[in-house]
């Protein structure tokens, strides 16, 4: 298109580097927080997620054992151990004085303090040995510079999981979200088929009134809507919040379903009313399949919207373990767990991982029922 | 914990079993309403008979409200009534009792959080809209011309799936301060720091915080800005363009002079819609401040004054104001469908 001389092979080069520079940018935030869910509680601390994926070269003080771990083998006093104490790395040089930790390469056998001699092996094993006995009960301080290969663990998910409540809480989500979805779509389907195929008086008026509802904000609902399920003995309950839920979703579900069953062709309605078919039959026997594209991007932008509210949750669900959902639990986790970044990257990935799936699954439906339902 | 198990699982199972027996009901319900009311109203009217004109007629006056009647329903309690409600309350005291008159407004007006609150969501509406939209520009008008364009806005959509607590957690991350001298763990601190800065605790720095905040909702509502736009740049007539190539204009010429003028409509829906969005914004503030630092917004307000202050009368005056500043756009979107439906 546009294909002016010489300028166009830069431009594709310009517009192709900006395409992924906005890509990088916008991915980068969330894969940091997938790279830090696999890294433990040390090395989340020890160093940034973006080093994550190359092996971390560190220097470590150890301090070997005092004068009562020495073992005298043929005369000769031994105090051997392993710097990693169970961990793994590898080491790649060592020293005995902090001014020079990195003075001598792995396997040599170097002169320490009272004439003791000091070998660390590459796998971190240690040996001193000395001809006299040794003294005092702190022993020696060893220097290591180590490189710890890149390491991921799957232990976060397992304890988040489990110790940290948020199998329960996937539960429970899953328990709000899924009739909330559910319910409001027939409910709006029909009201939709209403206002875009009966003619009756005040027709206008209502679709007028569902695009006003639309925009409403939920904390104007909240206070009066909390009270009125106090009253009549809803209290703080599922069914309560499947009932808020399909109330707020409704506007847009009606005007997106009215919407696109307005666009269905004239035709056919008109030839089954001809043919006798009852306005009830013409809606589940041909509006409703007709319709399926814009109830699946209804119905997506639905579970997305209840899977991950947590206004409407912390509102009209307690927060005790058999009720608390996903996003509460991750804010609780926020306030409690701050600086705990492996259990709250993990926890957060959790949470988001099944709006993902159904997003890159669904995404087709997502776009057209933005476009459809963007008011224009 | 190790009593309860059995007991949990129990609760598990009879928690799943509730919820599959809602669908059904809820479904089943639905159609068996629907069905039952018609066939009860062909019944009182039967389209046959002596009287078949007159009665078809009081039937087909009737039945649109049989379907209607659900929804109208729902929607009056979950969001008309609530409306008037939030009114009243707002002219009453703490415990919805007394009637106060305009006490709460008042004392809205000269409450310090109140005028923060204000402020900021002017920021926000300035800034995120303004922000998102002319990314989502930027991202529709690049992805439009590549061959891996799907991909990438497929990418770039993403955050629009994520919860604003789960995108408060992923920001969170990049901002964390570690103190000088240990090794920065969140990505701003530690490009700020080896540009020679000083590591910062970007959350309670005063007066800029709040753009951090913005940020995060600049990331998710960008895609869904891209969206609309991609769509409408795509259905902009070729003939325009291909003028204005003969007439020897620069890529970056047809883009803004030619192609822009063309979606203002498009545009002004965007920033609209995301206005809207940005009015309600409360859990990115809640998680990552909880108003503090001077980051408070009207909607954490209003929450702060319903849950922490119990105090209806305020909390209902937070939300009339929140209600007043969405009218607007209310209005111009009723005028805009109707004129759509004539």
């Amino acid at each position: 298109m546009d294909n002016i001389v010489g300028t166009k092979s830069r431009l594709v080069w310009v517009v192709n580097l900006s395409a992924l520079a906005l890509v990088l940018l916008w991915l980068f935030p969330t894969f940091g927080l997938l790279v830090s869910s696999f890294r433990d509680r040390d090395q989340i601390t020890a160093s940034g997620w973006w080093k994550a994926m190359f092996p971390a070269e560190q220097t470590l003080q150890y301090r070997a054992p005092g004068a009562g771990d020495a073992v005298d083998e043929n005369g000769v006093f031994v105090i051997s151990g392993n710097v990693f104490e169970g961990g793994r790395g590898s080491v790649k040089s060592f020293g005995t004085s902090a001014r020079d930790p990195g003075a001598f390469p792995a396997g040599e056998t170097v002169p320490a303090d009272d004439g003791a001699d000091l070998t660390v092996l590459q796998n971190g094993d240690f040996r001193l040995t000395s001809a006299t006995e040794f003294e005092g009960r702190r022993g020696m301080r060893i220097f290591v510079t180590s490189v710890t290969p890149p390491r991921f663990t799957f232990e976060n998910y397992g304890r988040v999981l489990g110790a940290e409540g948020l199998g329960r809480a996937f539960l429970n989500t899953m328990t709000v979200s899924i009739p909330a979805t559910v319910i409001p779509i027939l409910v709006a389907a029909f009201a939709a088929y209403a206002l875009a195929w009966m003619e009756f008086p005040g027709r206008a008026l209502l679709v007028a009134g569902v695009v006003g509802l639309l925009v409403v904000p939920l904390q104007l609902a909240l206070i009066p809507l909390l009270k009125l399920h106090n009253e009549i003995g809803l209290g703080k309950s599922y069914l309560g919040i499947w009932l808020a839920h399909t109330g707020f979703g409704l506007p847009l579900a009606v005007y997106l379903l009215r919407n696109y069953m307005v666009g269905l062709p004239r035709e056919i309605i008109e030839s089954a009313r001809v043919d006798g078919a009852t306005d009830f039959q013409i809606f589940l026997k041909i509006i409703l399949p007709l319709s399926f594209p814009a109830l699946a991007s209804f119905a997506i932008f639905q579970f997305l919207w209840t899977w991950n509210d947590l206004l409407v949750a912390l509102v009209f669900l307690g927060n005790t373990q058999d009720q608390l959902v996903m996003t509460g639990q991750l804010k609780e986790l926020m306030g409690s767990r701050g600086g705990d970044w492996e259990i709250l990257a993990t926890s957060a990935f959790v949470t988001i991982a099944v709006p993902l799936v159904v997003f890159f699954a669904m995404q087709k439906y997502l776009v057209r029922g933005l476009l459809a339902g963007s008011v224009k | 914990m190790t009593v309860p198990v059995i007991g949990e699982g129990e609760a598990r199972v009879e928690q799943l079993g509730m919820a599959a027996v809602t669908i059904l009901v809820g479904v089943f319900g639905c159609i068996g309403y629907f069905f039952v009311s018609n066939l009860i109203l062909d019944r009182i009217y039967p389209a046959s008979g002596p009287q078949a004109g007159r009665n078809i007629n009081r039937a087909g006056a009737i039945r649109p409200w049989l379907f209607l009647m659900p929804a109208l329903a729902l929607l009056g309690v979950y969001l008309v009534y609530p409306v008037f409600v939030s009114v009243w309350l707002s002219f009453h005291d703490a415990r919805g009792e007394t009637f106060v008159g305009a006490d709460n407004y008042v004392w809205l007006i000269n409450d310090a959080k109140f005028r923060e609150s204000m402020w900021n969501n002017l920021m926000w509406l300035v800034f995120v809209p303004a922000a998102s939209t002319f990314l989502g520009l930027v991202a529709a008008a690049v992805t439009d011309r590549i061959r891996w364009g799907n991909f990438a806005k497929a990418m770039i959509f993403m955050p629009m799936a994520i919860s604003f607590v789960g995108a408060a957690v992923i920001w969170k991350l990049i901002y964390e301060y570690r103190p000088d001298g240990q090794e920065q763990i969140g990505v701003l601190n530690a490009v700020w720091t080896a540009m020679g800065g000083q590591a910062q605790t970007w959350l309670t720095l005063p007066g800029v915080n709040s753009f951090f905040l913005m940020i995060v909702l600049v990331w998710i509502q960008t895609g869904f800005a891209m969206v609309i736009l991609s769509a409408a740049l795509r259905g902009i007539p070729e003939e325009t363009i291909e003028a204005s190539i003969l007439d020897g204009a620069s890529p970056l010429q047809i883009f803004f002079k030619i192609k822009v003028p063309q979606i203002w409509g498009t545009i002004l829906v965007v920033w609209t819609t995301i206005t809207i969005t940005v009015l309600k914004v409360f859990d990115i503030v809640l998680t990552m401040t909880n108003g503090q630092w001077g980051t408070q917004v009207l909607a954490n307000l209003m929450y702060d004054w319903m849950f922490r202050g119990n105090d209806t009368g305020r909390a209902s005056t937070a939300a009339i104001i929140i209600m007043l500043m969405v009218t607007p756009i209310m209005i111009w979107n009723i005028r805009n469908a109707a004129k759509e439906t004539r």
